[in-house]
């Protein structure tokens, strides 16, 4: 069993939960993902490492609750327990010979694009993050990323908060301003990556992301995870989750994530009644 | 007097209707009168050709005569002697090319049914033994064995019994491999894998579950922890596709994934919380257990058609006879002499179709089959909502990619010598990691092999 050790809500639907985990913690790296069960009767899902401890022997995760999974998960209280906890795994974010990145963080997503902003901090490599969320009760880990990046860019749909706008537009106005960027590294919803790269693509910019598809054992063995980059097939779990974003089939990756919304919403409405029966 | 019907004891099985709409297992398994009266079959040869017939050398006549005398915990004794997991073997093995394959009760008429009988002793064991089963006397050395499929969990059985201390490495959050994630509760119920994990256990063996090593932990660190000889027993994990077009639509799954979901995630089971696609039409691509397996959940998931296509004809199928038998029961369609070319989606990019061209048989190909050829303009679209691959397995590349010293050839295999000694010394290998994907027993017999050789090894560093 693996504690949980701290819990935070950071708005209304995500969640940070620092999890007690030695043997991942010792070699998690950012872009690594890690595949828990909450109980018994669980499914097994990847979540994104978005922080590491290995000294105090923690992990740290921080989920949007999207179906019964996260309900449940979000559930847990400090000091319960998660029934199962593997990773690192995937590989990690490739860092070598950074000198000038921006990283794009678009939702939940920022909780993964984060740790890679900082570690490429720690680097001494040159930072600008460009965060987007819906509005200003969305806003997640605002202050971290202003820790670690050289320059920040808050992006809200709807101005509450930080610029009204896309992440692709401040990434423009950067590009076309001159910043050279060796990379973009771009991490949130398939929509905003597929229209990161198409910009990046425009203007010739190198564009990592980070895939998180459907998977199961996160070890190369169902395949679920399959995606098509640059014509061949990819599992996300061994060859990614990090890929060349000019090569990657979002269109596919779209509707690939989109396999089992029916059993989704029907699962996530009755485990919302479960727990709206236990408050009674 | 030995028992002269020319044919087996019928194994007693659930009706195929009730069957096909639940996951309880099939085979009953004899009766105690049943097993008697089939072990009376056996004429006791003296050069014994069944045992020759069995990967890991089970004493057969002899073992079958406790069962005649109605002595089933002796008998018990002698399979246990060379086999760790006979309730397991007894389901599972293709005995009809092994074993029974060798019985000269075949000749005229149907072989002994040693399958059976090794079920039926196993079950008799595990239901009526009241004997503990003992830690045995610990010597101090430590061994590691990566994987609790068939050959980890052999391997890490017979080194406990030598004195070893022996842990288990699991990637998946439950021991068993193929066992637990592969192989259906119908063919194989879950509580006797648990048994045999339970049996480990008790003798003292630690499993540890969802550690990857290559990822958590490496081969080396290992080391550093003072293990002083290692076992993969990683298996063949990583599943083919086909390459062709419309294998990516939603409602195309590898095998892995499909029995992953079925077997180890339950998905069948209201209380699950994993989701499975509910095919109407559901074709199952290939010819082996793992494909049987596969069209038989797919039929109790409730669909209505489920086709198995088969590039070459049911003769050439390696999957065990009485898989391909419960499957036609079942009302498994076979469409034998036929090979997916294209599968189809529909505007949202799941499956509604798989196109596919008849085939014929040529001249023996490399493997000694007839090479199946395609039939000029014999196109047709097979009316399917899910496909599921079932075209083999290559060993996981993680472990490899993340030791040094260790080589493979060019399938990714671990090169081991006759013992599972791997071109490191200290590291050994067995199972699918070694042969590609084969067969328990095999597994079972390699892991077997290498706890021997592992202990040699250590008793002579240490001399």
């Amino acid at each position: 069993m693996y504690k949980i050790i701290r819990k935070k809500q950071l708005n209304p639907t995500v969640t940070l939960m620092d999890i007690e985990a030695p043997m991942v913690a010792k070699k998690a790296e950012p872009g690594q993902f890690i595949i828990l069960r909450v109980d018994e009767n669980g499914e097994r899902i990847p979540l994104t490492i978005a922080d590491f401890d290995r000294e105090k022997g923690t992990v740290t995760i921080i989920f949007q609750i999207v179906g019964s999974t996260t309900e449940k998960l979000n559930h847990k209280n400090e000091g319960e327990s998660l029934q199962d906890f593997v990773g690192p795994l995937g590989t990690a974010t490739k860092t070598d010979g950074l000198k000038k990145v921006a990283v794009i963080g678009g939702g939940v997503g920022c909780a993964i694009a984060y740790p890679v902003a900082k570690k490429l901090h720690d680097l001494g490599c040159e930072v600008h993050s460009v965060v987007g969320f819906r509005n200003s009760g969305l806003v997640i880990l605002e202050d971290e990323f202003k820790g670690v990046s050289d320059k920040l860019f808050v992006m809200t749909d709807d101005g509450s908060s930080g610029r009204k706008g896309l992440v692709t537009e401040a990434l423009k106005e950067l590009i076309e301003s001159g910043e050279k960027y060796d990379e973009v590294i771009a991490i949130g919803p398939l929509i905003m990556m597929k229209f990161v790269c198409a910009l990046t693509k425009e203007y010739g910019v190198k564009t990592t992301v980070s895939m998180n598809p459907i998977m199961i054992d996160g070890t190369g063995m169902c395949g679920g995870c399959r995606l098509t980059v640059g014509g061949e097939t990819k599992f996300a779990c061994v060859d990614g989750p990090d890929f060349d974003g000019h090569l990657v089939d979002f269109d596919e990756a779209m509707e690939r994530g989109s396999m089992y919304r029916e059993f989704e919403r029907h699962k996530h409405e009755e485990t919302c009644c479960l727990f709206s029966k236990e408050v009674k | 007097m030995a028992n002269m019907s020319l044919k087996k004891n019928e194994m007693p099985a659930q009706d195929p209707v009730v069957r096909s709409g639940n996951f309880m297992e099939v085979a009953l398994g004899y009766s105690k009168e049943a097993a008697v009266d089939e072990a009376k079959r056996c004429l006791n040869c003296k050069n014994k050709p069944c045992v020759g017939g069995c990967p890991v050398g089970i004493d057969i006549p002899e073992f079958i005569a406790k069962v005649a005398e109605e002595d089933f915990e002796g008998a018990y004794e002698i399979i246990a002697r060379s086999s760790s997991l006979p309730a397991v073997c007894g389901r599972v093995c293709p005995q009809e090319r092994q074993c029974e394959g060798k019985c000269v009760r075949g000749i005229k008429g149907e072989p002994v049914a040693i399958g059976r009988l090794e079920r039926f002793v196993a079950d008799w064991h595990n239901e009526h033994s009241t004997a503990e089963v003992r830690k045995p006397e610990q010597n101090g050395h430590k061994m590691a064995v990566i994987g609790a499929g068939p050959s980890g969990l052999t391997c890490a059985g017979d080194l406990a019994r030598m004195g070893y201390d022996v842990t288990v490495y699991e990637a998946l959050h439950l021991a068993g491999g193929v066992l637990v994630y592969g192989i259906p509760e119908f063919r194989l119920p879950k509580a006797i894998v648990q048994k045999e994990v339970d049996g480990l256990k008790a003798m003292g063996v630690k499993i540890n579950t969802n550690i990857v090593v290559g990822r958590t932990i490496s081969v080396d660190e290992l080391f550093e922890m003072g293990y002083e000889a290692i076992f993969i027993g990683s298996g063949a994990g990583l599943p083919r596709f086909m390459g062709i077009n419309g294998e990516n639509f939603k409602g195309v799954y590898s095998a892995n994934e499909f029995l992953t979901r079925v077997n180890l995630m339950k998905a069948y089971r209201d209380d699950s919380d994993t989701p499975i696609e509910h095919g109407r039409n559901v074709a199952v691509v290939g010819g082996g257990n793992v494909a049987m397996d596969a069209a038989r959940c797919a039929k109790r998931l409730g669909a209505e058609n489920v086709y198995i296509v088969y590039r070459r004809s049911e003769a050439e199928m390696p999957a065990r006879l009485e898989e391909v038998e419960h499957a036609k029961e079942e009302g498994i369609i076979f469409k034998t002499l036929n090979n997916p070319v294209e599968i189809l989606g529909d505007e949202h990019k799941f499956v509604n179709g798989m196109k596919c061209i008849e085939m014929e048989l040529g001249e023996p190909d490399a493997s000694g089959r007839r090479a199946p050829v395609e039939k000029a303009d014999s196109e047709f679209v097979l009316d399917v909502d899910c496909v599921v691959m079932a075209i083999g397995t290559s060993p996981n590349p993680l472990i490899r990619n993340t030791t040094a010293g260790l080589e493979t050839n060019r399938r990714g295999c671990f090169i081991c010598d006759e013992n599972g000694l791997t071109s490191r010394e200290g590291v050994y290998a067995g199972g699918d990691a070694v042969t590609g994907a084969a067969t328990v027993i095999l597994a079972m017999g390699a892991g077997k092999t290498a706890a021997h050789a592992m202990d040699e090894y250590v008793k002579n560093k240490n001399k």
